[in-house]
């Protein structure tokens, strides 16, 4: 096994996910299958080869430090779910 | 038992750039909620990030200026969590590759210089604001996304720091720095300048660090100190019972000085860290990082050293005028048209320092009476046109109206009297009038004499040149 049951119980939780007992087995096993084929390209020598992090072979894209225009509060909130004044608005978070 | 107090600090600063670090939204504070976003800081998909190279260049100041290496490959990571926030679902920060490294600053607590490791310094953004509005019928949270995608340096110390008074020493020499720098405006109850600290306990003469507490919602010095004092005792007696300390974050209640835990968010702290694949790496080369270098100005503590060394001020004055890069520039100002160091030190730090501070703590910068203005009146002060009394009211009058001394010296009528004969002519009625005190002066009680300058003064209105004065008496009063 590639990953536990449990493993997916936490990332499924760090997620906000809630998943059905049958969810949590059918998506181990998926999962587990998955890590396993991509098990796979361990199997080449990759000694002396610095991790890769981009696809794309640049460095250094910069902007200038000058402002451009915002879209303006109508249209950021436009998709939102609630919103009170200009404000997006969410359930109460308790700290 | 005894115990011996660990503190680490993490400071976050906010940069003084003109746009945010992913995209050119505006950072200017204040704002009407959510009227400085756009798609990349609200998150929206398919948005892409671009790095602001102001950001990176400012990262390399701090590193500079905090004695760091400046790491010359630099990766963006995710840091994955959710909040409300939060609109991405992660944040975008550095992980493993930090762009400073391995930095120190050095302290001076009761006259002892101590040295204070700086792990590291990342780049990152903010995240938005949680408000709770004073929306008629609304109870919920509210959202600005304005501060969310500003620029944050992260400052993290190493576990070096013995005492809140190290502590608070630390974070007032960053703080100096950063506003020396230019890279944060430095102001804590806004937000731009805020500490995180970690403290722990261990019995004395350990080594072995103890569990730590993590201290938020810090934002005055004051409250450091409140905080780290509070979570020491709290820490001590749950010891001396024979219990654990909990790894835990802590927020700080300002209104009782106290700190509770913030439980809840302990699961979170799986971050799942990975490289942000919408940001290619930074490559900084050596020639960046010099010319970076050439561009630092003269930090405070050097500046403090050329001013015991080659002006030859006390400690102290030199202490008090590096404070902040905009009072020793007044100073230096003045000190270039005017070169008299001490002369000008007690002056600024004297009646200017004091005019500001009865002017509802007014900036240096924003003072009326000019560098150039100030060392007009000293030099008329060295000609003797007018005394170091008169001097006080010729400057609470440029402060008042802005115009020169020679102007109101001219319309006051305050020219300093050095005219031995009209001078004369006041002593001698002087003693004409106290014969009881010339008595008692030729008597032997040469303390009265004081009363005699006194008097004169008063009578020429504070014009009489003190030097004339003090000669004609001795001359009258031995005579």
């Amino acid at each position: 096994m590639k990953i536990t049951r449990s493993e997916v119980e936490h990332v499924a939780r760090l997620a906000r996910l809630e998943l059905s007992d049958s969810e949590l087995d059918t998506f181990t096993g998926q999962m587990d299958g998955i890590l396993a084929y991509v098990e796979k390209l361990n199997a080449l020598d990759t000694e002396g080869i610095v991790p890769t992090s981009h696809a794309v072979p640049m460095e250094n894209a910069f902007r200038p430090d000058q402002p451009a225009d915002s879209i303006g509060v109508e249209a950021a909130l436009a998709n939102a779910p609630l919103r009170a004044e200009s404000f997006f608005r969410v359930p109460k978070v308790i700290e | 038992m005894k115990y011996q107090v660990v503190i680490g600090l993490e400071v976050h600063t906010q940069l003084t750039t003109n746009t945010k670090i992913f995209c050119g939204c505006s950072t200017r504070f204040g704002a009407e909620p959510n009227s400085q976003t756009c798609p990349v800081c609200l998150g929206f998909p398919g948005a892409l990030p671009v790095l602001n190279k102001q950001v990176v260049e400012n990262a390399i100041r701090a590193g500079l200026a905090t004695n760091c290496s400046i790491t010359q490959r630099n990766v963006f990571a995710r840091k994955n969590y959710f909040y409300p926030d939060l609109p991405k679902g992660y944040q975008i920060s550095q992980f493993d590759l930090p762009i400073c490294q391995h930095g120190h600053l050095d302290i001076e607590v009761d006259g002892e210089t101590k040295r204070i490791g700086i792990t590291r310094i990342h780049m990152e953004e903010d995240a938005g604001k949680l408000v709770h509005a004073d929306i008629p019928g609304v109870d919920d949270s509210c959202v600005d996304l304005n501060r969310a995608c500003t620029p944050l340096l992260e400052i993290v110390s190493e576990p070096d720091m013995r005492s809140p008074d190290e502590a608070i020493a630390y974070l007032k020499k960053l703080h100096q720095i950063v506003m020396y720098l230019g890279i944060c405006d430095g102001n804590l109850e806004e937000g731009s300048f805020r500490c995180d600290a970690n403290v722990s306990l261990m019995p004395v003469g350990s080594t072995v660090f103890g569990t730590r507490a993590e201290l938020k919602n810090i934002n005055s010095f004051k409250f450091i100190k409140q905080a780290i004092e509070y979570e020491i005792e709290r820490q001590a007696e749950i010891l001396d019972d024979g219990g654990k300390v909990i790894q835990e974050t802590r927020l700080f209640d300002p209104n009782t000085g106290t700190t509770r835990s913030m439980r809840g968010k302990e699961e979170a702290h799986d971050y799942r860290y990975f490289p942000d694949p919408d940001l290619v790496p930074v490559l900084i080369p050596d020639q960046w990082i010099e010319d970076v270098r050439a561009t630092l100005p003269e930090l405070p503590e050097a500046k403090r050293a050329r001013y015991v060394a080659e002006l030859g001020l006390p400690e102290y004055d030199a202490e008090v005028l590096v404070s902040s890069r905009e009072l020793a520039q007044y100073y230096e100002e003045t000190v270039a048209l005017f070169p008299q160091a001490k002369t000008v030190s007690n002056w600024v730090m004297g009646e200017v320092s004091r005019a500001l501070n009865e002017d509802n703590n007014r900036s240096i910068t924003d003072c009326p009476v000019t560098p150039a203005l100030l060392a007009d009146m000293l030099k008329l002060m060295e000609k003797g046109t007018i005394s170091g009394k008169i001097a006080k009211t010729v400057f609470d009058e440029m402060y008042k109206t802005g115009k020169a001394p020679e102007k109101i010296v001219e319309e006051k009528g305050l020219v300093q009297v050095s005219d031995t004969g009209a001078i004369e002519a006041m002593v001698d009625e002087v003693l004409k009038n106290n014969p009881a005190q010339v008595e008692q002066y030729r008597g032997g009680k040469e303390t009265v004499f004081g009363f005699f300058v006194g008097q004169v003064m008063r009578a020429s209105k504070g014009k009489a040149n003190p030097a004339v004065v003090n000669d004609l008496l001795l001359k009258k009063l031995k005579g």
